[in-house]
């Protein structure tokens, strides 16, 4: 696992940038006064929490994360589409189901991600990870093929996940 | 107001509405705890984004520069929804929820409560 070179002074320096961004955000404001607490909070946050962190594998594939975060988000779309559908529908021919997915991917941050994925995306919740990290217990709305949705899962959000951070 | 600018922002509100209220009616018609949970991470997900695309329209329209607020709700109510998701789910396993009777593979909850392997 490759992780991300470590400044003694800036030990998170992506998360560090996030956090200029986000206080601008938040503010709303380009003001220099903003641009100074923000560069203040974004130095000291990082190094007061830093401790707190366990090792996680880093980004890798810019391009390959940029092209998961929008198909995720096209993903989120359509699958906000499909489940009005099968609320406004009879709920008699919903067809819940709880299916477990083996994972590949490994660590806590890739996992978490997928999870999340799953979350938002086909109809589906992720509930539960097994005690060795080695299955997603997920709750599907309404199933129509069991092995089809595992490989859906597999193929299209783990298998760039695996990509992108090299795991 | 021009009036593109009025239609474009009734449009994303009325879709936004539609959205967030089909979530609350999944909330209140579907059968068990674990598929009422799909209503509100997904369909509010989505009903919430238009509502924010409406209110960043505006404001970006009224202050006559980018308002980018709505793109920071927009990026923790992601963060934050399947979190929420998960953690009731979880919740509801350990409280041995009713599941609904046509649940396929009910018997897996059992395994995902005590979080060993399915088999």
């Amino acid at each position: 696992m490759k992780s991300q070179p470590r400044f003694r002074l800036l030990p998170m320096p992506i998360h560090s940038l996030l956090l200029f961004v986000v206080w601008l955000l938040l503010n709303n404001t380009v003001a220099p006064g903003h641009l100074v607490l923000g560069a203040f909070l974004a130095l000291v946050i990082p190094l007061l929490t830093s401790g707190m962190q366990s090792p996680q594998p880093s980004f890798h594939k810019p391009l390959v994360t940029f092209r998961y975060a929008l198909m995720v988000i096209a993903d989120i779309i359509v699958a906000n589409f499909e489940v009005a559908l099968l609320v406004i529908g009879p709920s008699k021919k919903l067809n819940p189901a709880f299916i477990a997915v083996p994972l590949d991917i490994q660590y806590e941050l890739p996992i978490t991600i997928l999870a999340s994925t799953v979350s938002l995306t086909p109809g589906t919740v992720s509930a539960e990870i097994s005690e060795d990290k080695q299955w997603l217990y997920v709750h599907v709305l309404h199933m129509t093929n069991k092995d089809e949705l595992i490989a859906l899962i597999k193929q299209r959000y783990e298998k760039p996940l695996m990509e992108i951070f090299e795991c | 107001m021009e009036f593109w600018i009025e239609l474009v922002v009734s449009v994303f509100l009325v879709a936004g509405a539609v959205f967030v209220f089909i979530g609350s009616l999944g909330l209140a018609k579907l059968p068990d705890f674990y598929t009422r949970l799909h209503a509100p991470t997904k369909a509010t997900t989505l009903g919430m984004g238009g509502l924010l695309a409406a209110s960043a329209i505006l404001m970006t329209y009224q202050q006559g520069h980018l308002s980018l607020h709505e793109l920071l709700i927009t990026l923790f109510l992601l963060i934050t929804a399947p979190v929420t998701a998960h953690m009731l789910a979880k919740t509801a396993m350990h409280h041995k929820l009713q599941i609904t009777e046509k649940t396929v593979d009910k018997e897996l909850s059992k395994r995902a409560r005590e979080r060993n392997t399915p088999t």
